[in-house]
């Protein structure tokens, strides 16, 4: 049905871009409508830039596909609609000692969403994406076939469709296969690093022990203590639920400020806070699963702080042979501009493939950070980081991203060509047009 | 464990509160009028947790079908013990005013149809002592507007014939819930423009739940639109005459 267009953001909200119209998606069997406009996939408006974007045409609200199909509670299968979100399957499935195989920074993701941009984890280095774990899916197109796709069938449109950016037609619903955990509990250590040296020493030391490691760095840290920051690693552990005080307590930014509340007087201080935070070199503890995985998710909106105009986030990822000194001259760059975020995440991507064609993970290091919109000043600070990333053989995360070029794009992509052959015809997004890829 | 007949149950509203008792473990026996959408829900309660789940399809306005739906509803669950009647349809007002057939096929669904159900729904909880009704009506019921009075007055005659049930079974321990939402954002209200009295048919849903289980007999929700309706409803008929809703 069709539904008003007003709402329909990225989390980044940034570019502005309105669609001519939404139509809400319910049911399983339903057609998609008959339009002249570009038509695109939109779930629950946690990507960034504008790869959920599609100015004057027509949204794809998958929000409505929210229903379970069926929980194998012995095998840990999970079939459900697209629209459902990872943070509904963990409610079902966690008491019954089953986990996502990957999870993203946020809970708050469809699972049509999770694979059109197949997402990674703190266990890349030893899941990989999220598209490895999908048994199967439909893809519903707009002349109103649909295909089935595994592994083993229709292995093309399994391949197009998984980081396919929603651009090979809807999902209708999917099928992941779970992991069986001890309990909701994750035990985690957190070590001081000192340095970007020190990060380096603790992925390759941590990555065979532990399924989850990451590091927060301080970005406006420079000279010797450039890269220096918090490196954190965790397991699933046994214990009782009630061990650990955890409560869903859900603050929310309430409305927008009028203009950042990240910006040069706040970033250094909280930054510095959080790095010092720490005093002892190593701290041991047991948390809850949610506050590990989704600090984020604790507050409603966050993405609210950076004011009306929005902020741009920056993944990317570079190959092991040019990594360190890549990153070196990335964090240099980003503090001489004296900008940058409150949570900046370095982590080693492992070597494991993803069957996505456009997939974004690849054997290498992998920084992200988020930037206040500050107009052409952060443009060109981005534009600068994407010469030494191209220059590295690295790649921008398309899901992250508002502003790349679409020569890096190409390099980093090479099979876009393909995911251009099984695009829908009737599909496109901004990001889509921006790149150069279609002009549904 | 609650045994549920959900009639109108592929509605929002309604699948959103079935999901709430499915987490319960209760039993549910969903009523509506698409076959394939009923089987979409019954396979998601199941796996939400209901302890079971059963389908028939019926179209409201078949009133003929209501006592065989009502049989087949009784041996899927043994007996009934609640009931919520969620249908209903939001006519075009101003197409209302062109075209009377339109205007009482919105009164045969809106009112005729529930009120016929719950009179077979009433005999029977009342002779088995026990039992809930539980019926979506409107806060476009409490009062009539230029913009909406055919589906208002259609509302509001069901909320009168549930306050006349619930005078009559008084006493023989069979509750009857009218359940007032304000504006929700559902299918129904589709093309309009949403501001900030909408509210989400999850929340809607959570009120009728913990309703049902308080045994409450009118339920606004929201809960601010009991305080807006009791503004429009006293509002003087000079002042109410010239406003614009």
């Amino acid at each position: 049905m069709s539904a008003s267009p007003i709402g329909y953001q990225s989390w980044g909200r940034y570019p502005a871009s309105r669609p001519a119209r939404a139509w809400r998606m319910r049911w399983r069997d339903e057609r998609l409508p008959a339009c002249r406009e570009a038509m695109l996939p939109y779930g629950n408006g946690r990507s960034y830039g504008d790869s959920c974007l599609n100015d004057a045409g027509v949204l794809l609200d998958t929000r409505g596909l929210d229903r379970f199909i069926h929980f194998d509670r012995t095998q840990g299968v999970i079939r459900c609609e697209a629209g459902v979100l990872l943070a509904d399957i963990l409610d079902l499935v966690v008491p019954t000692g089953w986990f996502l195989p990957v999870t993203p920074g946020t809970r708050f993701v469809t699972v049509g969403g999770a694979i059109a941009n197949d997402v990674h984890g703190k266990n890349h280095h030893r899941a990989g994406s999220f598209g490895r774990h999908v048994r199967a899916f439909e893809l519903l197109r707009s002349d109103g076939s649909r295909y089935l796709c595994t592994p083993e069938q229709n292995v093309d449109w399994f391949g197009a469709t998984i980081g396919g950016l929603g651009l090979t037609g809807v999902i209708v619903w999917a099928e992941i296969e779970l992991v069986p955990i001890p309990g909701p509990l994750i035990s985690v250590e957190s070590v001081r690093m000192p340095s970007l040296d020190a990060f380096f020493r603790l992925s390759a030391a941590s990555d065979r022990d532990y399924e989850y490691t990451v590091a927060w760095i301080d970005c406006l840290a420079r000279g010797r203590a450039l890269g220096r920051g918090l490196f954190m690693r965790g397991n699933h552990v046994r214990g009782a639920p009630g061990a650990v005080r955890h409560r869903r307590l859900q603050p929310a930014v309430p409305v927008t400020p009028p203009f950042s509340l990240v910006n040069d007087w706040t970033l250094k201080p909280l930054n510095a806070l959080y790095y010092h935070r720490q005093r002892r070199e190593r701290r041991q503890r047991i948390d809850h699963y949610e506050p590990f995985f989704y600090p984020l998710d604790g507050v409603r909106q966050w993405n609210r702080l950076y004011g009306p105009r929005g902020f741009l986030q920056y993944q990317c990822v570079v190959p092991h042979r040019n990594g360190p000194d890549t990153l070196v001259r990335l964090l240099e760059r980003i503090a001489e501009a004296r900008t940058g975020s409150l949570l900046s995440v370095l982590k080693v991507f492992g070597d494991r493939p993803s069957p996505g064609w456009l997939s974004f993970p690849r054997p290498g290091i992998t920084l992200a950070l988020d930037f206040p919109n500050r107009g052409s000043r952060t443009l060109e600070l981005l534009a600068r980081l994407d010469e030494l990333v191209l220059e590295a053989d690295g790649a921008v995360y398309p899901a992250k991203d508002a502003r790349m070029g679409a020569a890096l794009f190409r390099h980093a992509f090479p099979r876009w060509r393909c995911l251009r052959r099984y695009a829908d015809p009737a599909f496109s997004s901004d990001l889509w047009r921006r790149l150069g890829g279609g002009c549904a | 464990m609650r045994k549920v007949v959900v009639i109108g149950a592929t509605s929002a509203i309604a699948e959103a509160t079935a999901r709430l008792f499915a987490a319960d473990g209760d039993a549910l026996f969903l009523v509506g009028r698409n076959a394939a959408h009923l089987e979409q829900m019954a396979d998601d309660l199941r796996t939400r947790g209901a302890a079971r789940v059963d389908t028939f399809v019926m179209d409201a306005n078949d009133l003929a079908a209501h006592e065989t739906m009502l049989a087949r509803a009784e041996d899927a669950l043994g007996e009934l013990d609640t009931v919520l009647i969620a249908y209903g349809t939001l006519p075009d007002q101003t197409a209302c005013q062109r075209d009377v057939d339109l205007a009482l096929a919105a009164w045969q669904t809106n009112a005729a149809s529930p009120m016929a159900l719950l009179t077979r729904l009433a005999n029977r909880l009342e002779s088995r002592g026990r039992g809930t009704l539980a019926v979506i009506s409107s806060v476009a019921g409490d009062r009539g507007r230029k913009t909406n009075y055919v589906y208002g007055s259609a509302k509001a005659a069901l909320t009168t014939f549930l306050e006349g049930l619930r005078h009559r079974l008084h006493g023989s321990g069979v509750h009857v819930l009218t359940i007032k939402p304000g504006l929700v954002d559902t299918p129904m209200t589709e093309s309009f423009e949403k501001g900030l009295l909408w509210s989400t048919p999850e929340r809607v849903a959570r009120d009728i739940h913990r309703a049902i289980g308080r045994q409450r007999e009118e339920l606004y929700t929201p809960g601010f639109w009991r305080i807006v309706m009791l503004a429009v409803r006293n509002m003087p008929r000079w002042l109410f005459k010239r406003t614009n809703f």
